[in-house]
C-alpha cells in the first residue's frame, strides 16, 4: 500500500518511540484513514472478494464515527434491541454522517428485523 | 458377567468419550440428513428468489442474508450445474487452479457446496486443503490464559509461546473484570518473544470491541455466526449486527474473523433436524456475506458433538475445506479437547497438520491444561514435545520451532520483568519479588502461589476508569528500558495505519512483512510446488532439543570412563575345566563404559565374576577386537575357555552364554533387552554360565519385556554405540584384561 497517512494526517512512516515519550502521539495518529480502507477495497475486490471490499468500504464510512457511536449502532441492531423508529433514526444519521452503505445495511435490517419479529415492542 | 478382555477394553480413556447414534432430528448427524434441503437456485431480476429448498417469503434471517449478500450471481447458473462429483475432482486435480475451484463455490448455495464436499474421501481432504488454503505459509496459534488471571505468568507463558513460534495469542478471563489486564499483559509477552505476533482477548462481542479501539488487543475472533436463525438470536446477534460489527473492527484498522463450527446448532437444540455440515455451511457463506475475512471453524467449541457422531472427524475437516473455497483464512479448528483418548485426538487434527492451514489450531493451549481458560485444548503444553515431533517426523511445517532453553528462560524472566516495571509505571499494581520467581519458573499457576487474584481485577478497574490505551503502555515499557518491546508495540499500532493486515490470511512475519492471500498466495499446483520450508526453516523443524548425535553419546560415555579395565596380554587358550572366558567387545573400556540400563559395564562384569565364582567357577574376561557381532564374540570366548562355556558381553549390555560346539547364533541364552538388565541379571548370567560349565542346570530367567517402547526409547543410542563399538574394530589377536576393585 502506498498510502501510509493516518487518520490524524500523520505519516506512519515518521511515527517514533521518541514522539510516544514524549507524549506527543495520539490513537489518531495510528488509528486507519478512510481513503486507506478504500484503497484496500480496491485491492480485495481485485482479489475477487466483493464482501470484504464492500465491509472495507463500509468500514471507510465508520472511520468518521465516534468510538461510543459505533459500539451504540452494534448494541442497537442486536436482536429485540431497537424499535424499527429507532432503526429509522439510526439510519438518518448515518445518512446525515455521509455513511451510506452503513444506512442500507441498518435500513436492511429494519426491513428484515419487523418481517422476523427481532424489532423491541415497546 | 463381562469378561476380562472387555473389563480391560472398558477401561481405555476412548471409552470415557461419547459416541451418538445417529439422530437426524436432534441434528446429531455429519453430512446429509434427510432433512438437509436440495440445492437449488433461482434468480430473478438480479435477486435471489428462491435458495435451497425455500422460496424468499420462507427466508429465515440467515438465508435473507446470505441470498442478498453472500453469493457470486453471475457465476451461480454455470456453478449450481456443474455435477457434485465433478466439482470434488477439480478440488485435487492439481491442474486444476485454487483460483477456478473458488471462483466456482462463489456460485454454490450453502446445501450445493455441501453435497459436492461430502463427496470428498479423507485422503482428497488432504489434498484439496493443500491446494486450496490460502496463505501459502502456515501458522500456528496459542491459547495463553491462567486460572489467576496473573499478570506476570501470562506475560512469561506468552513470551514462551511467541518463541515457540505461535504468530497468534488468544487470551481470555475467568474474571470478565479481568480482560483489559489480561491484553496487556499478553501483549507485552508477546512482543518480548517475537516482533509481530498478533493478540486478541476474547469477551463479549462488545468488550472486545472496546478494547480493539483502545488499542489493547491487534485481531479479534470471538464473533460468532449460527446456521440457524433461533440460535442465532440465542447468541444475541442477527447478521446484520455482525455484519455491522465486522465493519466496526476494520473501521479501526483491527484484524477480525468470525467462529462457528459443526455440531453448535445440535448442542444448542435446534438444528431443525438438519446436519451439521449443511448448517455449518450456511455459516460458512454467511461469514463471505458479511465481509469477514476469515473464519475460525472445525468443531470448536462443539468439537466434542461433531466429533460424537460417524464421519465427524472427516466433517469438521470438510469444513475448514469450505472456508477456504469460499476466499476465506480458515483457522482450523483443533480448539477445544474433542476426546479423552490421545489416539482420537492425534487422528482428527493429523490431516489437517500435514497438509497445512493458515492457522493449523485455533488455539494450541500452549499453557498446561487445567490453565487454559476456555478448557482443555485438542493440544496443549503437554503435548509441545509430541507436536515438534510430528513436525519432524513428516518434515511438516505446523508453525513452531524449537527454541533454545535458555533462550526461553531469559525471555520468560524479561516479560515478568517488564510487565511489573509497567504496572508499576502506570500505577496499576505493585508485585513482590516472590510472585515474580514464581511466575519465571513456573510450569503452570499451580506453581504461583504468591499470585493474587485481586490484583488484575484492581488493575483492570483502573486501565478502564483512566483510560489507558496502549500508547500508554508502550511508553511506560519505554521508559522502564525495554526499547525494543516498546518498538515492536508501536509496530503493530502503526501496522493498523496501513491496513495490510485486514486482508485475508494475513499475519506478520518476524521482520513484520505481511503475509496474507496478497502477499503470499498459496500456489500449490501438484508435487514440487506450493509452500515448501525454507533450508533455514527446515532446520528449526528437524532440530529438535532431544536430537542426540554420535558425538553427543560419546561424550556422554566418556562421563563414566574408569581405569578399573587394563591389559595384561595377549589371551591364551585354557586347560582349567573351570574357566570360563567373559568375552567382551572392541570398545569396552575403551569408549564405552555404561550399559543401556545405566549400569557401569565393570559393575556388569563384577556380577558376573561374582556369580561365576559362586558356582566354584573362575571368570576370565578377554577383549575381542575382531567382529563386534555377539554371537561371534561368545562363540570364541567358549572356544578360548577351558570348560567350553564362554559368556559374550556388548558394551552396551547385551549378553549371552555360548558353548564351544555350537554356530555362532545358537547361543544357549540370551539376555537381548539390555536396557531392563540390572546388578541381578548379570549375576544369574553368571551363575548360570557357571552351570552349564558344570554341566548343573540353570535357572531359567524370564524374559524380561514390558509395555515401554524400549526400542524408541534405546535405538538410537544403539545406532550410535554400535558405530562406537566399530571404530574399534581393528583385527588384532585378543587381550585379556584385568578387573581391578573398585
Amino acid at each position: 500500500m502506498s498510502r501510509r497517512n493516518a487518520w490524524s494526517g500523520m505519516n506512519a512512516a515518521d511515527i517514533t518511540i521518541d514522539q510516544v515519550r514524549a507524549g506527543a502521539l495520539q490513537l489518531d495518529d495510528v488509528r486507519i484513514h478512510p481513503d486507506t480502507l478504500i484503497a484496500q477495497a480496491d485491492v480485495a475486490a481485485e482479489y475477487g472478494n466483493q464482501q470484504l471490499a464492500e465491509n472495507f468500504l463500509r468500514a471507510a464510512e465508520l472511520t468518521a464515527l465516534p468510538d461510543e457511536q459505533v459500539m451504540a449502532i452494534y448494541e442497537a441492531l442486536r436482536p429485540h434491541r431497537s424499535t424499527a423508529q429507532e432503526l429509522a433514526t439510526i439510519v438518518n444519521a448515518l445518512k446525515a454522517a455521509g455513511a451510506q452503505r452503513n444506512a442500507a445495511l441498518v435500513a436492511e435490517a429494519a426491513q428484515i428485523y419487523a418481517q422476523r419479529g427481532l424489532l423491541r415492542q415497546d | 458377567m463381562t469378561i476380562g478382555r472387555y473389563r480391560f477394553m472398558n477401561e481405555q480413556p476412548v471409552n470415557l468419550d461419547g459416541f451418538a447414534a445417529v439422530n437426524p432430528d436432534l441434528g446429531l448427524i455429519a453430512f446429509n440428513s434427510p432433512n438437509d434441503p436440495a440445492p437449488g437456485l433461482d434468480i430473478d431480476d438480479g435477486r435471489v428468489v428462491f435458495m435451497d429448498g425455500k422460496h424468499q417469503a420462507q427466508f429465515d434471517i440467515v438465508d435473507e442474508f446470505i441470498a442478498r449478500h453472500g453469493l457470486d450471481l453471475t457465476v451461480a447458473d454455470e456453478a449450481m450445474a456443474i455435477d457434485d462429483a465433478t466439482y470434488a475432482h477439480m478440488l485435487i486435480d492439481p491442474g486444476v487452479s485454487r483460483a477456478e475451484c473458488v471462483r466456482l463455490a462463489g456460485g454454490m448455495t450453502p446445501a450445493k457446496l455441501a453435497k459436492a464436499l461430502s463427496v470428498l474421501r479423507p485422503a482428497e481432504l488432504v489434498m484439496a486443503v493443500t491446494k486450496c488454503r490460502a496463505r501459502k505459509t502456515p501458522s500456528n496459534q496459542a491459547h495463553v490464559t491462567n486460572r489467576s488471571d496473573d499478570p506476570l505468568l501470562l506475560a512469561a507463558d506468552a513470551a514462551l509461546a511467541a518463541a515457540f513460534g505461535f504468530r497468534e495469542i488468544e487470551t481470555t478471563v475467568p474474571v470478565l473484570g479481568d480482560a483489559p489486564s489480561n491484553a496487556i499483559a499478553v501483549s507485552i509477552g508477546a512482543a518480548v518473544g517475537s516482533p509481530g505476533v498478533l493478540v486478541q482477548c476474547s469477551v463479549e462481542e462488545a468488550m472486545e470491541l472496546e478494547m480493539g479501539m483502545r488499542g489493547l488487543v491487534s485481531y479479534a475472533e470471538t464473533v460468532s455466526l449460527y446456521g440457524t436463525e433461533q440460535i442465532f438470536i440465542d447468541g444475541d446477534d442477527t447478521p446484520w449486527s455482525k455484519a455491522f460489527l465486522t465493519s466496526g473492527y476494520a473501521s479501526r484498522g483491527i484484524k477480525m474473523r468470525v467462529t462457528s463450527g459443526g455440531g453448535a446448532e445440535a448442542l444448542m437444540g435446534a438444528a431443525e433436524g438438519c446436519s451439521m455440515f449443511y448448517l455449518e455451511a450456511r455459516c460458512v457463506a454467511l461469514a463471505r456475506a458479511i465481509g469477514s475475512q476469515g473464519v475460525q471453524n472445525g468443531g470448536i467449541d462443539s468439537a466434542s458433538v461433531a466429533g460424537s457422531v460417524p464421519g465427524g472427524a472427516k466433517a469438521m475437516m470438510a469444513e475448514n475445506l469450505m472456508v477456504m473455497l469460499r476466499a476465506l483464512e480458515s483457522c482450523t479448528g483443533n480448539d477445544a479437547l474433542m476426546s479423552e483418548s490421545d489416539v482420537r485426538r492425534t487422528s482428527r487434527t493429523h490431516p489437517i497438520f500435514i497438509a497445512g492451514t493458515d492457522f493449523i489450531c485455533s488455539g494450541f493451549g500452549s499453557i498446561q491444561r487445567y490453565d487454559n481458560m476456555f478448557g482443555p485444548s485438542q493440544w496443549n503444553a503437554e503435548d509441545l514435545d509430541d507436536y515438534l515431533a510430528m513436525q519432524r517426523d513428516w518434515g511438516v511445517d505446523g508453525g513452531l520451532r524449537t527454541p533454545d532453553e535458555h533462550e526461553v528462560a531469559r525471555l520468560r524472566e524479561r516479560a515478568a520483568h517488564a510487565v511489573r516495571d509497567v504496572y508499576a509505571i502506570l500505577g496499576l499494581a505493585d508485585f513482590t519479588d516472590q510472585w515474580l520467581a514464581q511466575a519465571i519458573d513456573a510450569a503452570g499457576s499451580k506453581d504461583v502461589p504468591d499470585a493474587d487474584l485481586m490484583t488484575p481485577l484492581t488493575a483492570s478497574r483502573l486501565i478502564r476508569d483512566t483510560k489507558v490505551t496502549m500508547l500508554d503502555v508502550i511508553a511506560a515499557l519505554d521508559e522502564a528500558g525495554y526499547d525494543i518491546e516498546a518498538q515492536r508495540m508501536l509496530d503493530m499500532l502503526i501496522a493498523r495505519v496501513s491496513g495490510d493486515y485486514l486482508q485475508t490470511s494475513a499475519i506478520f512475519d518476524e521482520s513484520m512483512h505481511v503475509l496474507s492471500a496478497i502477499t503470499d498466495p498459496n500456489d500449490y499446483a501438484g508435487p514440487g510446488t506450493g509452500y515448501s520450508p525454507s533450508l533455514q526453516r527446515q532446520v528449526q523443524i528437524d532440530a529438535i532439543r532431544q536430537q542426540q548425535s554420535v558425538l553427543d553419546i560419546s561424550a556422554r560415555q566418556l562421563q563414566h570412563a574408569n581405569s578399573r579395565l587394563s591389559v595384561i596380554g595377549p589371551a591364551q587358550r585354557s586347560d582349567d575345566p573351570r574357566d570360563v572366558v567373559i568375552g567382551v567387545s572392541p570398545a569396552t573400556g575403551q569408549a564405552i563404559w555404561q550399559t543401556l540400563c545405566g549400569l557401569g559395564v565393570d559393575q556388569g562384569l563384577d556380577e558376573l565374576l561374582a556369580g561365576l565364582e559362586e558356582e566354584g567357577c573362575v571368570g576370565r574376561i578377554v577383549r575381542f577386537t575382531d567382529t563386534i557381532d555377539l554371537g561371534l564374540i561368545g562363540l570364541q570366548a567358549a572356544r578360548m575357555s577351558g570348560s567350553g562355556i564362554g559368556i559374550g558381553l556388548q558394551a552396551k549390555g547385551t549378553a549371552l552364554i555360548h558353548r564351544r560346539d555350537l554356530s555362532p547364533l545358537a547361543n544357549l541364552e540370551l539376555y537381548s533387552v539390555a536396557p531392563s538388565l540390572d546388578r541381578a541379571a548379570y549375576r544369574q548370567l553368571g551363575l548360570n554360565a557357571g552351570r552349564h560349565a558344570k554341566g548343573a542346570t540353570p535357572q531359567p530367567q524370564r524374559n524380561p519385556y514390558s509395555d515401554e517402547a524400549i526400542e524408541a526409547r534405546y535405538h538410537t543410542k544403539v545406532v550410535a554405540l554400535v558405530a562406537i563399538e566399530r571404530q574399534f574394530v581393528d583385527g588384532s589377536s585378543p587381550q585379556q584384561l584385568e578387573l581391578d576393585q573398585p
